[in-house]
């Protein structure tokens, strides 16, 4: 859901540099945060909606310029600064200078799964268990609930989620005479008939992408990362699951069976219009970017269930998807926070999976129209059926780093090395691992191998 | 101006003096092998030229293309319909004309950020090396550690120092740091000592001008091709920047170009965004058709040696 750059990287650094000084700054002030969580009740977050104000929101995603017009003709007392200052690191970039320098953060923010930890931990944004929030478990999936249910407060509320499912060419499996695997095991000889058929064909990419990665870890049944507490980290990036998926993906990597390209980049988007990249593995996001990033790959795409490790035991996890968060410098909580029971809630998901989102809301999920929608690119398949099933199956128990964006930014000197040298992924893993638990120890945090 | 200043000098001084003149006329030995070695450097430059003005050639013609086309097709050649014109007034209407926005705040910082930055190191630079004062060894000294210091790493500490002025997220935050050029001072200052002659200076002393008067009507047309490098290089870099926006500007109506055009480039990267490579790539050659207009403008003011002669 966002790509690795090198600027961004350099951002990244920044941002983490920033990170120590705030967590350190923060430590005496926890009694502090949690008084002011105490409540905001119903009537006044209606009243707050009620009053001239003016919200300053900083988000990336599409989808939220039309969510933000319904929500200033709903409520037009309120003025919405909808603002997107950069997608990925160099949004986080710009929170976290906010916060350090104590002024200029957004009353609201979009927040990705994984970088939630890193600001909700180190107490930038409010906890909406005072606002009600915690009622709203029911509305959304397990999955994405988890993910913003941190350390026992609730951090924002979610709105995309990225179930991972795997998006293949129909017609280039045809043309090989090659079946649609549903096993890893099936996958990777598909993987190898296909290269061995075409050449310039491959199952699908791979450079190294740590978002990539730590999903499919997820999938595997791994749990790299524990966190308790606030501050107390574990990392065991050579645990069963992750074990599993290096011994599975080894065989791509080492028998060069993975196109040399980046995600993201016009290679990528060559590839997936004509065909030489044959499957992603990837969130249930993605049918949006295939349609204006791959326009002639139209009516050649379908959706599968991922594959799995063992044959029809569908397993799943999350690929990418945030949420929507209140930030503690905010003035105006109560009317952030109505515009996220607005954005997050029925009315904003109808409008963000009309806008290509996929949904985080039970509602939305299990709507008949939802489900029955035959989408065209894909040839008129009913891709949410897919989709959906899979946001049924994600392991559950998933846990990021409270310094992800930081852990991610390292993914390619250490992982990615093995993919420059088609070799065994293992020893990447470890040393990311090792450079992982050196800066979270550097930044204040109490990390150690597990 | 360059045939006025040369002519007085050709007929006076004998070619055999010249100082290009023995490199050519020694032995016959060495005419071959210079000869041999010309035409390897002209490979050599033929080859730096290519590798330079391919990009700009990848950039031209992948402007012409639209968006599927671009990726079904080859990448250094023009291939289905020529979209060029399509392609440059969808760039300038996407958004509501953001693009045009970005376009008046990059030319907005440039003119007072990289003009402003060249006026106070000519004068800096310039009082530097014409006038004697206590303490010019220190500031000799913090304008040479300053020149060491990348912009980059000054970017999170100036952001803080701005955001407790309060000026973070104005177009302050972006031109302030850029009137600071530290090398520019630098260069200016070398090139004053070489090119304005002491004794000039005192001759307009003596004829009762005043300090600022001298400098204005005198120095300022001697140091001409110093500032004007200056000025090339605080043009190209105030364009250019993007890290000190990137963190200081957070209200897309601000942005300089680099930075709005980078948005535009990470929309096709998010959930259900509209990948607009065409006009990433048409805008990023809308944005490098100034600089080179700058750089064609100011080269012939970029000679040395105006003052040659003057003092004999």
């Amino acid at each position: 859901m966002k790509i690795s750059h090198r600027l961004r990287r350099a951002a990244t650094v920044v941002t983490a540099g920033l990170l120590v000084s705030t967590l350190a700054a923060c430590g005496g002030s926890t009694a502090e945060g949690s008084a002011s969580t105490d409540g905001v009740s119903a009537e006044e977050i209606a009243t707050a909606l009620q009053t001239e104000t003016t919200l300053t929101v900083w988000g990336w995603a599409p989808q939220l310029k039309p969510i933000v017009e319904a929500f200033e003709a709903k409520y037009p007392k309120v003025k919405v600064n909808l603002e997107n200052v950069g997608t990925g690191n160099d949004h986080y970039t710009k929170i976290q200078n906010a916060v350090k320098a104590g002024s200029g953060a957004p009353d609201v923010a979009q927040i990705e799964y994984a970088a939630l930890p890193q600001f909700a931990l180190s107490d930038s944004l409010v906890d909406l268990k005072g606002y009600g929030a915690g009622d709203l478990q029911a509305n959304y999936t397990p999955s994405t609930w988890g993910s913003v249910n941190l350390n026992g407060g609730i951090y924002a509320l979610p709105q995309d989620s990225g179930p991972m499912a795997m998006f293949y060419r129909a017609d280039v499996f045809e043309k090989h005479g090659i079946e649609v695997p549903s096993t890893w095991e099936e996958y990777i000889e598909a993987g190898k008939k296909l290269h061995a058929a075409d050449p310039k064909a491959y199952i699908t990419n791979d450079m190294g992408d740590a978002g990539f990665t730590t999903s499919m870890i997820w999938q595997a049944g791994g749990q790299p990362y524990k966190v308790e507490g606030s501050t107390n980290v574990q990392i065991n990036l050579q645990d069963e699951g992750s074990k599993a998926w290096t011994q599975n993906w080894n065989q791509l990597v080492e028998g060069k069976l993975v196109a040399p390209v980046a995600s993201w980049s016009d290679e990528w988007y060559k590839g997936l219009s004509d065909g030489n990249i044959a499957t992603l593995i990837i969130g249930a996001w993605m049918p949006a970017n295939l349609e204006s990033g791959a326009a002639d790959g139209s009516g050649k795409w379908r959706v599968a269930p991922m594959p799995t490790y063992e044959k029809g035991k569908p397993v799943s996890a999350e690929n990418g998807g945030g949420g929507d968060a209140v930030l503690k410098q905010s003035k105006n909580k109560a009317a952030a926070y109505g515009f996220l029971q607005f954005s997050n809630g029925p009315e904003g998901s109808k409008i963000h999976a009309a806008n290509g989102g996929f949904p985080s809301t039970v509602a939305d999920l299990n709507d008949p129209a939802f489900l029955n929608a035959e989408n065209k690119y894909f040839g008129g398949q009913k891709i949410n059926e897919v989709l959906v099933q899979s946001a049924k199956d994600v392991v559950p128990g998933w846990s990021y780093l409270p310094f992800q964006t930081y852990a991610n930014s390292i993914f390619s000197d250490t992982v990615g090395q093995a993919y420059g040298s088609n070799s065994d992924l293992n020893p990447g893993l470890t040393a990311w691992q090792d450079a992982s638990i050196k800066y979270g120890n550097q930044q204040g945090f109490t990390v150690s191998a597990k | 101006m360059s045939l006025q200043l040369s002519s007085p000098e050709s007929p006076t001084v004998p070619p055999a003096k010249s100082r290009t003149a023995p490199r050519f006329s020694s032995g016959p030995h060495r005419g071959v092998t210079h000869k041999r070695k010309s035409i390897l450097l002209t490979i050599v430059m033929g080859l730096m030229a290519v590798y330079a003005l391919l990009p700009l050639f990848w950039l031209f013609v992948n402007s012409t293309k639209t968006q599927p086309a671009l990726f079904s097709s080859f990448g250094l050649w023009f291939s289905g319909d020529f979209a060029l014109w399509d392609n440059i007034s969808q760039t300038l209407t996407y958004n509501d004309g953001e693009f045009v926005r970005w376009l008046v705040n990059t030319v907005l910082y440039v003119v007072v950020g990289a003009g402003g930055a060249t006026f106070l190191a000519t004068l800096a630079g310039y009082g530097l090396a014409k006038f004697d004062f206590p303490g010019k060894r220190a500031v000799f000294a913090v304008v040479l550690g300053a020149v060491a210091i990348p912009g980059t790493a000054l970017a999170v500490p100036t952001f803080l120092m701005f955001s407790e002025l309060g000026l973070t997220n104005t177009p302050w935050s972006v031109i302030i740091p850029s009137l600071i050029s530290p090398f520019g001072l630098y260069l200016v200052w070398i090139y004053a000592l070489e090119s304005v002659p002491t004794e000039v200076l005192e001759a307009a002393r003596m004829d009762g001008a005043g300090e600022f008067r001298t400098f204005f009507t005198i120095s300022l047309r001697m140091l001409a091709p110093g500032f004007v490098t200056v000025l090339l290089f605080t043009v190209v870099a105030t364009w250019n920047n993007y890290f000190l926006p990137l963190i200081m500007l957070s209200e897309s109506t601000w942005y300089p170009l680099t930075v709005g055009l980078n948005n535009w480039n990470a929309q096709a990267t998010t959930a259900g965004g509209d990948a607009i490579y065409n006009l990433v790539i048409t805008g990023s050659l809308l944005t490098i058709v100034p600089i080179i207009v700058a750089f064609l403008f100011l080269q012939r003011y970029w000679q040395s040696g105006l003052a040659a002669g003057s003092v004999k």
